[in-house]
C-alpha cells in the first residue's frame, strides 16, 4: 500500500485530546503539510489545552500561546519580528478554533485580511466553544443544541458565513477542508504554505463530546457534512475564483449526519426540512460561484 | 513636541517592530514614524493595526520573535490594551510604549491626567513619567536597556498637550553613540523552530507562583538598573535621568510630591514662595513602578509637612501618588503630616498659583484633617 500522506509526525502522543477529536486529526494532518520550519500563535481553545500544560507540549514546533481575540493579529507580528531578525522562511500560523475565529477574534482577522499580511490562519471548527463545556458560537448551526441554546431554545440562526466575509477582503486564498478529507486538506495546506499573503483555512473537525457522537463516528461525520453538502469543499482565490474540490453527483440526505448526533436530536421533521432547504440554497450559491454565474 | 522626541526615542533606539493606531493626542508620533518606515531613515517594519488590542499583540508576536518593539497610545486606547499589559509583563516580552495622559471619556476628553497610565499600575509595566521633551526621548532610549535586561514593559508617559504637542528644543544624541549604549536585542529564547517551545500554555498552580514570584523579584531590581543605565547614560550624553527630581529639598519645610509636567510648574511655585520666605521644595516622582520608596523617604525626612499633588484619583480611595507616598512611609515614619491634594483632572490648568494655595491650606493645618483637599473644584 503506498501512503497517501508522509509518515513523519509532528505531533507525538501524550496530548490531551478527548477520543475521536477531530481537531488534533486537524493538527497532525496540517503539520505534516507544513513540516518543521513553523511557527503557531494559538489563542484559548480547546487545542491550547490539547498540547499539555507547561513546562510539556506535545508538538515538535514552536507555540506562542496568545490572547483569546488575537490569533490572526499575534501571528503578523511574529511574522514581522522573524522577519526582522533575518527569518524569512518559516509560515507562520494562528491555530483558532470557531469561537476566536467566527466570533471574538473577527476584527483582529479582519484586520490582517485586508492588509494582507503574509500568514497562514486556520480555523479548526467544531461549531461552538467546546473548551468551556459546549457553549453556542456564531459558527453553532441552525437547529444545534448547545448548553447556551438549550433544547426548548435551540440555536435559531444559521452558522455565520465566514468563508463570504473573508472572500470580500480579497485575500489570494481561502479554502474549506474537512479532516474526513487528508489528502485534498493535505493538498490544500501545501498550496497555502507557497502563497504570499493572508491565508484563510477553515478546517470542519467534529468534536463528540460537545456533539453527543460516537468517537468511532468522527470520520464519517466529517466525511457525511461533505457528500450532503453541508460543508462542501472548495477554494476561493482573490475572492473571486470558486473551485470545487469534492464534487457530488446527488446530495446525501441530511438526515443520515443529523441523526447520529445528539446536539440535533430533538429536531423535528418540520425542521430538519428547514434546513436541508438551507443547504439546498446555500449549494446552489456556491455552485453558480464555481460556475461564474455570481 | 513630545510626541516627535517620543518617536526620536523610538527611531535612535532602532525600534524594529512598531505596530500601533492613532488617537489623539498620540497621533503625531504614528504619524512621524509612518514617515521615518517609509523613507528608511528607520529599518522597522510598521504594522497598521486596527485598533489597540491589536498594536499591543502585534508588538507581543514580534518581541517574541526577537524584535525590539514599540508601540504608542493613551487613554482609551491603553484601556482597551488592558488584557495585553498583562500579557506582555506575564510572558516577560520588553515592549517600550509610549503613553500620553489623556483623561478617560465619558464624558470625550483630550486633555491631560493620569488616571489611564495609573490605572494600569498592576500590570507588571515599568512607568517613567517625563516633565519635558528631552527626558522623553532620554527616557525611551534608556527605557529599552533597562527593558530588555530585566524582560519588563516599559511604559514613557506624557501629558496631553502641555508635553505632546508643545515644542522644545530637544538635543538629539548621535545614532552611533546610542547603538554604543543600546545594543541590539538578542533574547536568549526566541519563537523559532530551530528551538522549539511552548510560551505561555496552561500553567498549574504547581508553576505560576514561582513565575509571579520571579517576575516581583526583578521588578525589584528595576530602580538599581535605572540608577546604573542613568550614569551610563549621563557619562555618553551628559544627562541624567533617575529616580526623582529634587528641587531645594534638602532644607525645605514643606515637600511637594509631583510627577509629570506639573513638576516643572512646581518648581516655579517652590522658587516664588521662597522669595516670600516660604521653605519650599519640590519632589518629582519620575518612576511610578516600581515605586521608589526608599528613595522617597530620605528625601522627606527632614520636611515638616508634605503634600502630594495628584492629577489623578482612584474612586473610593485618594490620589493614587498620595497612597503610595503613605505606604512609603508607614511604619517608618516619625509622623510627618502627609496632605493629599487632587487638582488638574480632564487637564484643568496647574499653574504656580495652584501650588502656592497647596502651600497656604497646609501652613493653616497642623495634620491632615481629610483624605482629599481638592485644588481648583468650581463651587
Amino acid at each position: 500500500m503506498r501512503l497517501s500522506l508522509p509518515e513523519e509526525e509532528l505531533m507525538n502522543s501524550g496530548h490531551m485530546a478527548c477520543q475521536g477529536c477531530g481537531a488534533t486529526l486537524a493538527m497532525r494532518y496540517v503539520l505534516k503539510a507544513l513540516g518543521q520550519k513553523v511557527a503557531l500563535c494559538i489563542p484559548a481553545c480547546c487545542w491550547s489545552v490539547i498540547d499539555g500544560p507547561f513546562p510539556y507540549s506535545s508538538l515538535d514546533v514552536p507555540i506562542y500561546h496568545c490572547a483569546f481575540e488575537t490569533a490572526a493579529v499575534s501571528a503578523s507580528g511574529v511574522k514581522a519580528g522573524l522577519e526582522m531578525v533575518g527569518d524569512t522562511e518559516t509560515t507562520v500560523v494562528a491555530w483558532a478554533g470557531d469561537g476566536g475565529t467566527f466570533d471574538i477574534g473577527i476584527q483582529a482577522l479582519s484586520g490582517v485580511a485586508e492588509r494582507n499580511d503574509d500568514i497562514l490562519y486556520v480555523c479548526y471548527d467544531n461549531e461552538a466553544y467546546m473548551n468551556t463545556g459546549t457553549q453556542r458560537s456564531s459558527a453553532t448551526p441552525y437547529g444545534a443544541w448547545t448548553t447556551t441554546t438549550p433544547v426548548k431554545h435551540f440555536k435559531n440562526r444559521p452558522k455565520k458565513d465566514m468563508e463570504a466575509i473573508m472572500a470580500a477582503h480579497r485575500i489570494p486564498y481561502i479554502a474549506t477542508a474537512s479532516v474526513g478529507y487528508p489528502e485534498d486538506l493535505f493538498k490544500k495546506v501545501k498550496k497555502a504554505k507557497d502563497i504570499q499573503g493572508t491565508r484563510f483555512l477553515h478546517i470542519y473537525a467534529p468534536c463528540p463530546s460537545g456533539w453527543k457522537s460516537r468517537p468511532e463516528d468522527t470520520i464519517k461525520l466529517a466525511r457525511l457534512v461533505v457528500q450532503n453538502a453541508i460543508f462542501p469543499l472548495y477554494e476561493i482565490e482573490w475572492g473571486e475564483k470558486y473551485t470545487l474540490n469534492i464534487k457530488i453527483k446527488e446530495k446525501k440526505p441530511i438526515n443520515d449526519y443529523l441523526r447520529i448526533q445528539g446536539r440535533f436530536r430533538h429536531l423535528k421533521k418540520e425542521e430538519v426540512a428547514f434546513i436541508q432547504e438551507e443547504v439546498d440554497k446555500k449549494w446552489e450559491r456556491l455552485l453558480a460561484n464555481v460556475n461564474g454565474n455570481q | 513636541m513630545g510626541n516627535h522626541a517620543l518617536s526620536y526615542g523610538a527611531m535612535l533606539g532602532r525600534s524594529q517592530v512598531i505596530a500601533a493606531y492613532p488617537i489623539t493626542p498620540q497621533t503625531q508620533v504614528v504619524e512621524l514614524l509612518s514617515e521615518m518606515c517609509a523613507d528608511k531613515t528607520l529599518d522597522a517594519m510598521f504594522i497598521k493595526v486596527e485598533s489597540e488590542h491589536s498594536a499591543m499583540a502585534a508588538c507581543l508576536g514580534a518581541s517574541l520573535s526577537g524584535a525590539r518593539t514599540f508601540t504608542a497610545t493613551s487613554a482609551q486606547g491603553l484601556a482597551l490594551m488592558h488584557e495585553l499589559l498583562h500579557w506582555a509583563s506575564g510572558g516577560r516580552l520588553p515592549v517600550v510604549m509610549g503613553n500620553i495622559n489623556r483623561a478617560m471619556a465619558p464624558g470625550w476628553s483630550i486633555w491631560s491626567d493620569q488616571n489611564d497610565s495609573l490605572s494600569q499600575r498592576d500590570t507588571g509595566w515599568i512607568q517613567f513619567y517625563c516633565a519635558n521633551n528631552q527626558e522623553v526621548l532620554d527616557t525611551v532610549i534608556q527605557a529599552f536597556k533597562v527593558s530588555e535586561k530585566l524582560l519588563i514593559p516599559s511604559m514613557v508617559i506624557l501629558d496631553a498637550f502641555t508635553l505632546s504637542h508643545t515644542y522644545e528644543v530637544v538635543d538629539i544624541p548621535e545614532q552611533e553613540k546610542v547603538d554604543e549604549f543600546l545594543p541590539p536585542f538578542k533574547p536568549e529564547i526566541t519563537l523559532t523552530p530551530d528551538d522549539p517551545h511552548a510560551f505561555g500554555g496552561l500553567t498549574s498552580p504547581e508553576h505560576y507562583f514561582e513565575l509571579r514570584y520571579k517576575l516581583q523579584k526583578d521588578m525589584e531590581k528595576v530602580e538599581a538598573l535605572i540608577e546604573k543605565t542613568g550614569r551610563e547614560y549621563e557619562k555618553m550624553f551628559g544627562r541624567y535621568l533617575g529616580i526623582v527630581e529634587e528641587h531645594l529639598c534638602d532644607d525645605a519645610d514643606l515637600i511637594f510630591i509631583t510627577s509629570g509636567t506639573m513638576g516643572s510648574t512646581a518648581k516655579v511655585g517652590v522658587d516664588e514662595l521662597r522669595k516670600e520666605g516660604i521653605k519650599a521644595g519640590n519632589l518629582r516622582i519620575k518612576v511610578f513602578r516600581p515605586f521608589p520608596f526608599d528613595v522617597v523617604r530620605n528625601v522627606i525626612k527632614g520636611a515638616r509637612k508634605v503634600a502630594v499633588v495628584d492629577r489623578n484619583i482612584s474612586y473610593g480611595h485618594h490620589g493614587m501618588f498620595f497612597q503610595e507616598v503613605k505606604s512609603a512611609v508607614f511604619g517608618h515614619s516619625d509622623g510627618i503630616p502627609i496632605f493629599g491634594f487632587i487638582t488638574g483632572l480632564g487637564g484643568r490648568d496647574i499653574t504656580p498659583s495652584t501650588f502656592r494655595e497647596i502651600a497656604q491650606y497646609v501652613r493653616e493645618k497642623e495634620k491632615p484633617e481629610e483624605n482629599i483637599v481638592w485644588i481648583g473644584v468650581k463651587k
